[in-house]
């Protein structure tokens, strides 16, 4: 069951492992692994955060002071500064936010479950199913709006569950999953280019804009239904990280350690895919944060084991800095977060991957 | 990193203790004979091209279609089809699918990673923003610009990612190819929707444009890419041997007399140049390099020699045959062969994956 040979993550060390921290106890059974430099990294990941949280709240057509957007905040400001602030800048921003850790949090589980450096939720065939969901809705139906993200959740929900069915043989299998996905979203993908060619060219570039995902006009309402989701599935994925530490050590490691690790394995992938779903129908089917935000985190910390709160933190940076640039580099052509995310990402990626290996390691 | 025992075992059962005697027992696991297999294909083959020569939205009887191949006269119309359209179209298929199914296997057998397509390596990542550069930035209309735009793109982009993959001590390992080839991909990729995004002439271009298609095609572009499938092909399957010597890994490969460095350098060239030749002819077709080797593995077995030489055959088969009935399913129109090769061979995958177990990579 392995799939990417070399060591699909830099493999720690005997003397590396030396080297993990503390275990902090809540409890018995309720326990965590707790790493110095994996906590540094989180501290500046928020650092980070807080930052371009500030820049994208205060910058822009209308620069409003850090002291004057909290004082909105505070709800004491005036209705110009209400408005911008709280109606348009911090949904957006809320929206980025959560999008962010969905889509680092899904990669991160994906990546882990099927051992593979490339793996992210487009594996499973979601990300194309969303797309021909949503390309029907938008080119055959003629309709807009919030059918647009329910015919995405349709398309992507039932390839998913099509693929899980398809490559269930004596619980779910890294290997056969993988390789079912590639057959349903190639199927996908070729309908998809049927129906982009067969439209008219202002109709397909419209939905071209949808398939890049983007954060352009997104409001509390995206917001909503993304936190609540984040919410009840962040947990119960981080409870289930340990399990997901096993599941890296390989099959008959964890079988030997007493995990049950078809029925986990299906069970955090279905949870994944919930977040990729909710994250898809708040921006669209928005590109390789979920491959890059684990590899990038994954380098960062040097972390044993799941790692899924760096994961998390990393894809909502990668999606926040990418829609300032977005916004701000073309203005005043608005560009779509989606098409930004793979050049910031594909860039760090790059020169984070050719510094470490500049310094012989990973 | 736990390496599997056997590069066979696979599905839930343990494998079998490592150190087992060196007298192997005989391999049940292969129901196929391989002979059998590549004969099967072969005849497959000859079929899709004799359909490909004869099926199409003008209705051509068997008979005139060998007379204007041999050019003894009939109907000068009849003639015309064959000699100006089915010929060029055809052979553009064998080459491609030669080269998609070659490079697919080749990729998968460097970075022995599933989910590695020919493209991996920035290939067509490349062709595509040096299509884009072309139509939106400098005007380019003419067929055969666009062909060598695309080789020149995927050529340098290849080069990139290899030269990338390649810095700091333990050199260009598959795993970091991949990762190299993913992020350059994944910044090319922007840089292409973001053109498109922002202007529609280029966008309608390019949305024809990436959907692979054999026709329209004219002997000369396959003439100027010739040398490219022909060196490609010949390099790509020298490493076989060097490659199965690698399957368990660089370590074993090196203790087996491999080297390691020489056949990753050979590999990706060759799959550069097959990979790039195919995509500046026809345009990106996506899943047959992906699945045809996954498909062929799962007949013959982990050897190298079976699986590149039957990916050969396997795939330009069945992208001649996508071709075909592309041509005849939405008469008087036509659909693209990536269409039509990706809805007829994932059927086909899934089953085989389901039905077996897999010799994994």
């Amino acid at each position: 069951m392995d799939v990417g040979l070399d060591g699909a993550v830099p493999r720690p060390r005997v003397a590396d492992r030396a080297r993990a921290g503390r275990t902090v106890r809540a409890g018995r059974g309720l326990s965590v692994r707790v790493e110095g430099r994996t906590v540094t990294v989180c501290v500046v990941l928020l650092a980070l955060l807080a930052a371009v949280v500030a820049v994208s709240l205060t910058t822009g057509d209308y620069p409003i002071s850090v002291p004057d957007v909290l004082r909105t905040l505070a709800g004491r400001g005036d209705r110009a500064e209400e408005f911008i602030v709280t109606g348009l800048r911090l949904p957006r921003v809320v929206t980025g936010l959560l999008v962010g850790v969905a889509l680092g949090v899904a990669g991160a589980v994906f990546q882990l479950v099927t051992r593979n450096p490339l793996g992210s939720p487009d594996v499973i065939g979601f990300t194309s199913g969303a797309v021909t969901g949503a390309l029907v809705v938008l080119l055959v139906l003629q309709l807009g709006g919030w059918s647009v993200s329910f015919g995405a959740l349709a398309g992507g929900g039932l390839t998913a569950v099509l693929v899980h069915l398809l490559s269930r043989r004596g619980g779910v299998q890294g290997y056969r999953l993988i390789l079912v996905g590639i057959g349903a979203s190639a199927v996908l993908q070729a309908v998809n280019s049927y129906l982009l060619t067969r439209a008219r060219v202002e109709d397909a570039q419209g939905a071209q804009l949808w398939i890049a995902g983007s954060l352009n006009g997104r409001g509390w309402e995206q917001a909503a239904p993304l936190g609540a989701g984040l919410v009840l599935l962040l947990p119960v994925l981080l409870v289930a990280g340990r399990s997901l530490t096993l599941l890296d050590l390989g099959d008959d490691a964890a079988r030997a350690l007493g995990l049950d690790v078809g029925r986990t394995r299906g069970l955090v992938l279905v949870l994944a895919t919930a977040l990729t779903a909710l994250a898809a129908m708040a921006a669209g089917p928005i590109a390789f944060v979920a491959l890059a935000a684990p590899q990038i985190a994954r380098r960062l910390t040097g972390a044993v084991g799941a790692g899924l709160v760096a994961a998390g933190l990393t894809g909502a940076l990668m999606l926040l800095v990418s829609d300032l640039a977005a916004q701000r580099v073309f203005a005043p052509t608005q560009l779509p977060v989606g098409v930004v995310t793979g050049a910031v990402g594909g860039l760090y990626l790059a020169w984070l991957l050719v510094s470490q290996w500049r310094r012989g390691r990973g | 990193m736990p390496t599997s025992t056997t590069p066979r075992s696979a599905g839930p059962a343990p494998g079998p203790a490592p150190g087992r005697p060196a007298s192997r027992p005989p391999d049940r696991r292969r129901r196929v004979h391989r002979p059998t297999a590549l004969a099967v294909a072969l005849a497959l083959l000859l079929v899709a091209v004799l359909a490909s020569l004869a099926v199409g939205s003008r209705e051509i009887p068997l008979g005139s279609v060998l007379d204007a191949l041999r050019g003894s006269g009939g109907d000068p119309q009849d003639v015309l089809v064959v000699r100006e359209l089915r010929v060029p179209r055809t052979l553009v298929g064998l080459a491609v699918g030669t080269a998609l199914g070659l490079s697919g296997a080749l990729m998968q057998a460097l970075t022995r990673n599933p989910l590695a397509d020919p493209g991996l390596l920035g290939v067509n990542a490349g062709a595509a923003a040096a299509m884009v550069t072309a139509v939106g930035v400098l005007g380019l209309t003419s067929r055969l610009q666009l062909v060598w735009a695309a080789v020149a793109g995927a050529a340098v982009v290849s080069v990139l990612v290899y030269l990338l993959g390649a810095t700091g001590r333990g050199g260009a390992t598959p795993v970091r190819l991949a990762l190299a080839g993913t992020a350059i991909s994944a910044a090319l990729h922007a840089y292409v929707s973001g053109t498109v995004l922002l202007d529609t002439r280029t966008f309608d271009r390019f949305r024809f444009w990436q959907v692979g298609t054999l026709a329209g095609q004219d002997l000369s572009v396959v003439g100027q890419l010739l040398p490219f499938f022909v060196v490609g092909t010949a390099l790509g399957l020298s490493q076989a041997r060097p490659l199965n010597a690698l399957a368990l890994g660089a370590d074993s490969g090196r203790a087996l007399g491999a080297h390691v460095g020489r056949t990753r350098v050979l590999t990706a060239l060759a799959v550069t140049l097959l990979c790039g030749a195919a995509t500046a002819a026809a345009g990106p077709i996506a899943f047959v390099g992906l699945a045809v080797p996954h498909l062929v593995r799962a007949l013959t077995g982990p050897d190298q020699r079976w699986v590149l030489s039957l990916s050969c055959v396997a795939a330009p088969a069945l992208l001649l045959l996508g071709d075909v009935l592309g041509r005849v399913v939405v008469r008087p129109g036509e659909l693209e062969v990536s269409i039509v090769a990706a809805v007829l061979g994932a059927p086909v995958l899934i089953a085989l994956v389901r039905r077996r177990r897999l010799a994994q990579l």
